[in-house]
């Protein structure tokens, strides 16, 4: 942790401080004394990838995956691509109104299969919405199977219509929901 | 880097982001990184029902390439010094291209 830096301070100086001060009213631009006497600014290496997962490190967290699986767990490592080791992971299925916890161990994740990170409210995770109920993994399963599927077959439906007025689906090549 | 830049100064509003999947997520900016992945506080899903998995959450780490759009404040952002950067950026990108 020990040297973190922005690519923006070095090379292209000059004209990124520039903009940091076109910016500046209430800039969070470089550290130490302001020579305009505007607020008090915060470290750059505040706004580094790093800096963002630090204070998620060791706790217990929702990782949500480009394929749309909910991973619960404690994140133990992570680097600047936002790669993550994942400790005690369950992974959460939902279908319907109904969902089933699996436990699954430590995971490695890369970075670009990250969807989001939410911090678990330990005061509030129990809460779980009333709609929804939690039932054996094997029913869960089954019931999810068929609405992916519908889900898929709609989905192509929809990619094939836009195509056809010359769209390219959004995220075309990529599982995404 | 400008956007980068522009981000930075909206550190602390409230925001709303929406992702390539639709999710819907209003929080506070607290901070952005150099591929713009966003760190909300205190944030809201709106449309909660359609994401339980999201109900315990208080704070969330978003990765850049995953989003669709961010809604900012209309009040904090202003459009003619963001068109004069923007404009000065693409002319030294020219520059340098030459």
């Amino acid at each position: 942790m020990e040297r973190l830096s922005l690519n923006e301070s070095p090379a292209p100086a000059p004209r990124t401080l520039q903009q940091n001060q076109q910016f500046s009213q209430n800039a969070l631009g470089p550290a130490g004394p302001q020579p305009t006497g505007g607020p008090p600014q915060l470290p750059p290496q505040m706004f580094t990838t790093a800096a963002q997962l630090l204070d998620l490190t060791d706790k217990k967290l929702v990782l949500i995956l480009r394929d749309g699986r909910k991973l619960i767990g404690v994140l133990r490592s992570w680097d600047q691509f936002a790669n993550l080791v994942f400790q005690d992971t369950v992974e959460r299925v939902y279908a319907g109104q109904l969902f089933a916890d699996v436990s699954r161990g430590i995971f490695i994740v890369r970075g670009e299969n990250v969807l989001l990170l939410g911090e678990v409210d330990l005061d509030r995770e129990d809460d779980i919405p009333p709609t929804l109920t939690r039932a054996p993994f094997e029913e869960v399963f089954e019931l999810k199977k068929k609405e992916d599927a519908k889900r898929k077959t709609g989905d192509k439906k929809r990619y094939d219509e836009l195509q056809a007025l010359g769209f390219e689906p959004e995220h075309s090549g990529e599982i995404l929901f | 880097m400008l956007f980068f830049s522009f981000f930075k100064t909206l550190t602390n509003q409230t925001v709303t982001i929406e992702l390539k999947n639709d999710i819907r997520i209003r929080g506070i900016l607290k901070s952005v990184d150099q591929y713009l992945n966003i760190k909300l506080d205190d944030i809201e899903v709106l449309d909660l029902a359609k994401y339980p998995h999201l109900s315990s959450v208080k704070n969330m780490f978003i990765r850049g390439s995953v989003v669709r759009y961010v809604m900012l404040p209309r009040s904090e952002v202003d459009v003619g010094l963001l068109e004069d950067a923007t404009r000065r950026e693409a002319a030294n990108q020219a520059g340098k291209a030459r």
